[in-house]
């Protein structure tokens, strides 16, 4: 037995695991199942109340046709009709069941619904056919009615139009009022969403602005050259921070952007400000949020300079992490109180990290929760921030 | 053979790739100068890392063993092995690349927009990059018992170890640079020998294989591996190895360094080129051996040729330092090729399959370096315990079947996904399945039944001429029954995929 595999024993072990598992499959399924203690009436209800989900997942992006599509066989289903059809004030959008010959004449049935807001009741005289054998002979049509405004139809059809299914027929479209309210709820959350981002994009700061230019100015007499190749670089970052357009660029861009931002600092701290960049060139393609590392650079900038003697260091590290990219961005400043980053983080207050709480927000957005800003600092011992962010996810897309 | 330069070879490459993986971040570039982002990954450079991860034991040993035994069909291996780039090159490279996937589990939910789907490419990831793992861990056990005379499990235990170390700790990432040094090593340590050789040979007087007339070894079509039917055989092999490329998980998450689609083209042109040098040489193993080894010495595997040639040609010092040279550059292929599949493997069995149910389990209570070196171990581990269990079939015909499979699953996902719009989700789902189960049965049906005689051996043994247009067919036809599961935005998504990126045009 030196090691080698032995074929009918390998069959018998994974023939046992089977029937382990379907045992054990089949004692769970029993118990949830259990049918033997629940009372016809219950099942009966937790029949309905299953064919109700069903259809509710098909109508959570409102009454659109694929939705209502896709849901109308469990809406027959829970109105026990041969056929249903469901109409929105211009088309029909789905018909189920049988008597296929009906389904041109459906808007027409629901017109005076869709018009009055009131659930009518069709005879034999409204919706009959020639074919003898056909089963409708009859319609209930109830209105959908959301915001007080009638937005859709349901009708039964069947051989006649009975009490029970009126009934049945105004709950369902009660129901998938209910619905579409929820969808419009859906949408707007995210509308606001987009809103938010919108409003998250990260503006950059005036006093860089004021600051770059009074920079600039001063090498205009002494330095010519200096200062027309320091407005150009200003001219190419507003451009890029100006820029209308996608949420997401590459590593690449915003780390050139974050160099012509470095440049021009530079020019106003000159020796102060001394900066290291370890950058592996794998992660350049990586796509991030559009502004993400800027902020956090001129915050380096900000504390690892103004309110320290002598010069301040700054390193931008952007590593390699197999599905994710690791990016930090480190100074040897003052720091600060972790409660007041914290309190920043958690958008309780502003104060003087305005890059950081925009940054963090907008990262959790896009990547999820487990993706935000880490921020390691105290009073006197610089500041470190990293976040992360993963190679590939789903709608991200760099435009340029 | 000396087994003391062998060891001190293989030790030395282990102890590389340890140091690398632990000083790894050091190498990659350090600068405070500005405009670092301009330096993107160049396509050269990324086409020799590529080359580094690619050659496997396979290539290395593999090919040599099997023209050695088998003679003139074998130089369809090499031949199969490089042209699979070729048809990367022509249909995914720069779609793949635009499409911003860095997995191809990140490919099919990019282009399909469906978990589920994802999933599905997740377990197939992991399967195929378990294949190709076997092979590996079986080839380092040769390569250590014919260098030292070690039991055939402790070189696939070292190899095992090693990688895991790498990976878990954090080294190896994917540094490119490392990787394409890797290449540079593998090519000197197989053509210097080979042409120290090929000048004993020359001195010799350039003899011809004497046997070879004899045993038909030098006819076309002389019966791959022993099978009958080596037309068929023949032509499936190639196909699986021409479209089996494109499925290799630790392959392509290279692309991504690619800066655009553009480059993506560049670079696997590139690569063409890198591997079609390398395997000038393995065959010329496979000849020499034919002419100065005509009978192994018995309990030798072919596998093992190119580390036995050197010893058999020069019976002194030198054939013993060219023996030590090919056994170290044996052990950086496997140990390249084992790091990126382990890399793939772990991370795709980190991500999608085991990061949620971790999360379950200890209620979110670890952090995910621990979950990614779980995954490290578990990757290596599966795989190692099967080269122990399963018999050795060859090295080269393992990983044969590995690019059956891939060739079988993902190339209908990525040739239908990036050219025909008509993909459903359904249909690519049902593509995969039918695909993915009919070529790893037929695997299966290989590597534990043993020789089947006759067609169905055939057929079973090189699997990819039916199960690949079996898989083509049912995605295509079950996409065409299911046209309401075409994804939603399948139009836009095809833009991206085939736009130039420095074209203006609004892409959402």
């Amino acid at each position: 037995m030196s090691g080698s595999f032995h074929l009918p024993t390998a069959i018998v072990v994974a023939g046992a695991m089977v029937l382990v598992y379907a045992l054990v499959r089949l004692v769970r399924h029993g118990r949830s199942g259990s049918r033997g203690f629940v009372s016809d009436v219950d099942h009966a209800t937790h029949a309905t109340l299953h064919t109700a989900s069903l259809a509710a997942r098909h109508l959570q992006d409102g009454l659109t046709p694929e939705g209502v599509g896709r849901a109308a066989k469990h809406l027959r289903q829970l109105l026990g009709a041969p056929a249903i059809a469901v109409t929105d004030a211009a088309s029909l959008l789905a018909w189920d069941g049988v008597a296929d010959h009906h389904a041109p004449h459906a808007l027409e049935h629901a017109t005076e619904v869709l018009r009055s807001g009131h659930t009518i009741v069709l005879g034999a005289g409204q919706v009959s056919c020639s074919d003898p054998d056909c089963p409708v002979r009859g319609a209930v049509i109830a209105p959908v009615v959301s915001a007080d405004r009638v937005v859709a139809a349901i009708a039964a059809y069947g051989p006649n139009a009975s009490a029970g299914l009126a009934r049945a027929t105004e709950e369902v479209a009660g129901w998938m009022a209910t619905q579409a309210e929820l969808a419009e709820l859906g949408h707007q959350r995210t509308r606001t969403m987009e809103a938010e981002l919108r409003a998250l994009r990260a503006q950059i700061s005036p006093h860089f602005i004021y600051n770059s230019l009074a920079a600039i100015a001063s090498f205009v007499r002494t330095d010519p050259e200096r200062a027309r190749e320091l407005l150009l670089e200003f001219a190419d970052f507003t451009r890029y921070a100006l820029r209308r357009g996608g949420a997401f660029t590459t590593l690449a861009e915003e780390l050139r952007n974050v160099e012509r931002y470095l440049v021009l600092e530079q020019a106003r701290f000159g020796d102060r400000l001394t900066i290291s960049l370890l950058i592996a060139p794998e992660v350049l393609p990586v796509t991030v949020p559009y502004l993400a590392i800027q902020p956090l650079v001129e915050n380096a900038v900000r504390h690892g300079l103004a309110t320290k003697e002598g010069g301040g260091h700054v390193r931008i590290v952007a590593t390699d992490e197999g599905a994710e990219a690791g990016i930090t961005i480190e100074d040897d400043g003052v720091g600060s109180d972790p409660q007041v980053i914290r309190a920043v983080l958690d958008g309780r207050a502003d104060g003087d990290n305005v890059g950081l709480g925009n940054v963090d927000a907008r990262l959790r957005q896009v990547y999820g929760d487990d993706f935000g800003l880490v921020v390691e600092t105290a009073p006197g011992a610089g500041t470190k921030v990293s976040f992360r962010v993963p190679k590939y996810a789903p709608g991200v897309h760099p435009t340029t | 053979m000396n087994t003391a330069y062998g060891l001190a070879a293989i030790g030395l490459i282990c102890l590389v790739t340890l140091a690398i993986g632990a000083f790894g971040l050091k190498l990659s570039r350090t600068t405070s100068d500005f405009y670092v982002a301009g330096r993107t990954v160049t396509p050269y450079r990324n086409a020799s890392a590529i080359g580094g991860e690619y050659l496997s034991a396979a290539s290395f040993l593999g090919i040599a063993g099997l023209v050695y035994t088998n003679g003139l069909d074998m130089l369809w291996f090499p031949v199969g092995y490089t042209v699979g780039y070729v048809v990367l090159l022509v249909l995914v490279a720069a779609p793949l690349r635009r499409s911003g996937a860095y997995t191809l589990p990140d490919f099919a939910e990019a282009r399909l927009e469906s978990t589920t789907i994802r999933r599905l490419c997740s377990v197939l990831v992991v399967g195929i990059g378990w294949l190709y793992l076997l092979p590996q861990l079986q080839g380092a056990g040769l390569a250590l018992t014919s260098v030292t005379g070690a039991p055939s499990w402790v070189g696939g235990l070292v190899v095992a170890v090693v990688v895991v170390a790498n990976v878990a700790a954090g080294g190896m990432r994917s540094i490119t640079l490392v990787q394409a040094v890797q290449y540079w090593i593998k090519l000197t340590a197989i053509a210097a020998p080979a042409f120290v050789l090929l000048a004993v040979w020359f001195h010799d007087g350039a003899p011809g294989p004497a046997s070879a007339r004899d045993s038909g070894w030098v006819e076309p079509l002389g019966g791959l591996a022993g099978q009958g039917h080596p037309v068929y055989a023949t032509y499936s092999l190639l196909l699986a190895l021409a479209l089996g490329t494109m499925g290799l998980p630790h392959v392509l998450v290279r692309f991504y360094t690619n800066p655009d689609g553009r480059a993506a083209r560049r670079t696997t042109l590139t690569v063409v080129a890198l591997l079609g040098a390398f395997y000038l040489f393995p065959p010329l193993y496979g000849v020499l051996g034919r002419v100065y080894l005509p009978e192994l010495p018995v309990g030798v595997a072919a596998d093992t040729l190119v580390l036995q040639l050197p010893g058999a040609m020069l019976p002194d010092h030198l054939g013993e330092v060219l023996s030590a040279v090919l056994a170290g550059g044996a052990f950086a292929a496997f140990l390249s090729t084992a790091s990126g599949l382990t890399m793939s493997v772990a991370g795709v069995i980190d991500q999608d399959l085991l990061r949620r149910r971790l999360g379950r389990v200890t209620g979110g209570d670890f952090t995910v370096v621990q979950g990614f070196r779980i995954a490290t171990v578990l990757g290596v581990v599966v795989p190692y315990a099967a080269s122990r269990l399963i018999e050795p079939v060859g090295l080269a015909t393992m990983v044969s079947l590995a690019f059956a499979v891939a060739a079988s699953t993902f190339c209908p996902l990525l040739v239908l996904g990036s050219w025909w719009r008509g993909l459903s989700t359904v249909g690519a789902a049902a593509g995969l399945v039918v695909g993915g189960g009919l070529a790893a049965s037929a695997v299966a049906a290989t590597v534990l039944a043993g020789p089947i005689p006759g067609w169905p051996g055939a057929l079973l043994g090189q699997p990819a001429a039916w199960s690949i247009p079996l898989a083509f067919a049912t995605a295509v036809v079950v996409s065409l029954a299911t046209p309401g599961r075409i994804p939603l935005h399948t139009a836009r998504t095809m833009v991206r995929l085939h736009t130039p990126e420095d074209l203006v045009l609004d892409r959402d």
